[in-house]
C-alpha cells in the first residue's frame, strides 16, 4: 500500500447515479479482487473507500462508485487527465479456490463492481462462473455486459422488475436454478444476510465507515460471530472475509 | 536547524508525536516509513481489560474534521505489554503509553503493569473519557477530579506523568492548574471536542455513540488559543494538539506556548504527513528566524 497522485483517464456515467473512473497507474498489477482504494476527494476531509473493480493492463485500475452525498457527487466532476490522490490497495481479498466445480458470483448495486475483476481472474483458470446482479431498477443496472464478455452465465434482477427477473438476486438464483453453491458475494446487508441464510461456502465483502483505511484507527470494526471477545477490522482483516466470519 | 526538545522523561530528536487514538500501536504506519524519524509514538489507550468499544459507525466527517466514538478499543495492557511493546523497543523514538480507565482505580492498574516496561518513557492520561464511579462524567471536566486521579497516578507512577486535558470545559487553565499543583509533569491539550452530526435522510445521529469527538483542522484555532492561556498560567511543559496539518501549524503552536506537538486526525488524510512535517519544520522555523524549536516556544506572549 502506499498513497499516490495518480491520471484519472476516463470518469463517465454507466448508470443512475453511477460512474466509472479509470486511473493511470503503474503499480496497478499490484491489486487483488476484493482489494480497496482510499480516494482523496477535493474539499473533503476523510478519503472515500471505493473497490477496485477492474485491472484491465497492468498500468490501469478502474472503480465504480454511487453518489451517495457531497464527497462521490465532487468526484463524479473530475475530468480526464485530472490528478487525483488515492491510498491503496488496501484489505484483504478474495482467495482464488481451483478446487471447486463453478463459482456464483452475487452483487448488489454498488457491490458488483469487485466482483468484475474476481471474474476477470477466474477465466484465466477457465472456472465456470455465474452471476446473479441485483439492481432497484433498470436505470441502474451496470456490468451485465462486462461480465458477458468474459463468459459468465449472467442473470440480472431488479427489485420493480423493469429489468430481467422481478426481485431480489435470491429469486433470480432460483428462477435459474443455478445449483452451484461456492458463492462470492458483496452488496447491501439484506441481500448478505439472505445469502448467508442459503450458503456456507464463499466468501463475502463489507463495506463500512472508514477513517484511516489501513487498521489504525478503529473506525470500522466488525465483532467475530463465534468467538465473544474477538473483533475484525473490515479494512485491514476485510473487507473481503469467509461466509459466516462476522457479525454484521 | 537543531529540531531536538527535551521534556520530562522524553529526549525527543523533534518534536512531532503521533497522536494517541490515530496511529494504533504504529504497526501499519511502519509499513509505510520507518517509526525511527518520529520524536515520539502516543501508543493507542490502555485499559486494564481489554476493550471492544463503542458499536459502528464509530466516524463521521464533518467540514475540516472528522468526528469520532471508538470508545478506547484497545487489547487490554497486559496484552500490550506482552505483544506491542517488544515490537516498539525495535524503533530509535520515545513511547508514551496514553492511560485510560473507567475508575481512577483503573489508571493505577495500567500504571503499576507499565511500569517495568523500558519501552514506556512517560505516561499521558486521557481523563476525558466517562468515569462510571462519577456518574459518566469525565475526571477531565472538574478540576479536583482531575487532580485526584493525577495524584494517585503520580503515587503509582516511575516514569513522568502528562495529562490530556480535555477542552469540554469553562475554563481549561484552571483544570490545568489543578493538575499541575497535583504533581503532573507536563499537559497535553486538546483533547477532542465533543460533537454531533445528523443524518438527513433517517434523521438520527450518524455515530451510533450519538456524540463523537471532534478533531482535524476545525479544532485548531480553540487548540491554541487553550495551549496559550494555559502556558502563561502553568510551570509545566505542554504538548500541543489540534487539527495540525503542516510544520506552519507546527509553529502556530510553539508560539502559542506548546513545547512539541502531536498530529491526530491527519495522519488519517495523508498517511505520510508525520515524516512530511517533520521535512518541512526546518525550512519553516528557518523563514522566521529561528535556529531551533526551543526559540519559537511561547514567542506569542514573550
Amino acid at each position: 500500500m502506499q498513497a499516490a497522485d495518480v491520471r484519472v483517464t476516463e470518469n463517465i456515467k454507466i448508470a443512475k447515479d453511477t460512474y466509472k473512473m479509470t486511473m493511470e497507474w503503474e503499480k496497478s498489477s499490484t491489486m487483488r479482487p476484493g482489494q480497496f482504494v482510499n480516494v482523496q476527494v477535493d474539499g473533503f476531509m476523510l478519503r472515500r473507500p471505493i473497490s477496485i473493480s477492474l485491472v484491465p493492463d497492468r498500468r490501469h485500475f478502474v472503480i465504480v462508485y454511487k453518489i451517495v452525498g457531497e464527497g462521490t457527487a465532487k468526484l463524479s466532476q473530475v475530468k480526464a487527465g485530472d490528478i487525483i490522490n488515492i491510498f491503496g490497495p488496501l484489505g484483504s481479498s478474495y482467495p482464488i479456490h481451483d478446487d471447486t466445480d463453478s463459482i456464483l458470483l452475487i452483487g448488489g448495486g454498488v457491490g458488483v463492481p469487485p466482483l468484475l475483476e474476481l471474474a476477470r481472474v477466474y477465466k484465466k483458470i477457465r472456472m465456470k462462473t455465474y452471476v446473479v446482479l441485483g439492481f432497484n431498477d433498470g436505470e441502474s443496472v451496470f456490468y451485465e455486459e462486462e461480465f458477458k464478455k468474459l463468459g459468465c452465465e449472467v442473470y440480472v434482477a431488479t427489485m420493480d422488475g423493469s429489468y430481467g427477473v422481478k426481485g431480489t438476486v435470491m429469486d433470480a438464483i432460483e428462477a435459474a436454478d443455478i445449483d452451484s453453491t461456492f458463492v462470492y458475494c458483496c452488496g447491501p446487508v439484506p441481500m448478505l444476510k439472505a445469502v448467508e441464510a442459503k450458503y456456507t461456502k464463499g466468501y463475502m465483502s463489507f463495506e463500512s465507515r472508514m477513517a484511516c483505511g489501513m487498521g489504525a484507527c478503529m473506525a470500522c470494526v466488525a465483532k467475530d460471530k463465534k468467538e465473544e471477545n474477538m473483533y475484525h477490522r473490515i479494512c485491514k482483516e476485510g473487507p473481503v472475509f469467509p461466509i459466516g466470519k462476522v457479525d454484521y | 536547524m537543531d529540531l531536538r526538545v527535551k521534556l520530562p522523561g522524553l529526549d525527543l530528536k523533534n518534536p512531532i508525536i503521533p497522536a494517541s487514538g490515530c496511529f494504533g500501536f504504529g504497526r501499519e504506519f511502519a509499513e509505510l516509513y520507518d517509526l525511527s524519524k518520529l520524536g515520539g509514538i502516543a501508543i493507542k489507550s490502555a485499559t486494564p481489560e481489554r476493550r471492544f468499544g463503542n458499536p459502528t459507525p464509530r466516524v463521521a466527517e464533518t467540514p475540516s474534521g472528522m468526528l469520532n466514538a471508538i470508545g478506547l478499543q484497545n487489547p487490554g495492557v497486559d496484552e500490550i505489554i506482552e505483544k506491542e511493546l517488544p515490537w516498539l523497543a525495535g524503533f530509535d523514538t520515545e513511547i508514551i503509553a496514553n492511560v485510560a480507565g473507567a475508575t481512577e482505580d483503573d489508571y493505577v492498574t495500567v500504571i503499576e503493569k507499565l511500569n517495568d516496561s523500558p519501552v514506556i518513557k512517560a505516561y499521558e492520561l486521557n481523563i476525558s473519557c466517562p468515569n462510571v464511579k462519577h456518574g459518566g462524567i469525565g475526571l477531565g471536566t472538574k478540576p479536583e477530579l482531575a487532580a485526584k486521579v493525577t495524584a494517585m497516578a503520580k503515587k503509582a507512577a516511575k516514569k513522568p506523568v502528562y495529562v490530556k486535558l480535555s477542552p469540554n470545559v469553562t475554563d481549561i487553565v484552571e483544570i490545568a492548574k489543578a493538575v499541575e499543583e497535583a504533581g503532573a509533569d507536563g499537559l497535553v491539550l486538546i483533547n477532542t471536542l465533543m460533537g454531533m452530526r445528523i443524518d438527513l435522510a433517517t434523521g438520527k445521529p450518524i455515530i451510533a455513540n450519538v456524540t463523537g469527538g471532534l478533531s482535524g483542522p476545525a479544532i485548531k484555532p480553540v487548540a491554541v488559543r487553550m495551549v496559550y492561556q494555559t502556558a502563561q498560567a502553568v510551570n509545566i511543559p505542554i504538548i500541543g494538539v489540534g487539527g495540525i496539518t503542516c510544520a506552519e501549524d507546527v509553529l502556530e503552536f510553539l508560539y502559542a506556548g506548546a513545547s512539541a506537538v502531536e498530529v491526530g486526525m491527519y495522519n488519517f488524510v495523508d498517511p505520510y504527513c508525520c515524516v512530511k512535517i517533520i521535512d518541512e519544520l526546518p525550512k519553516v522555523l528557518e523563514k522566521y528566524g529561528f535556529s531551533s524549536v526551543g526559540e519559537a516556544v511561547g514567542k506569542s506572549f514573550r
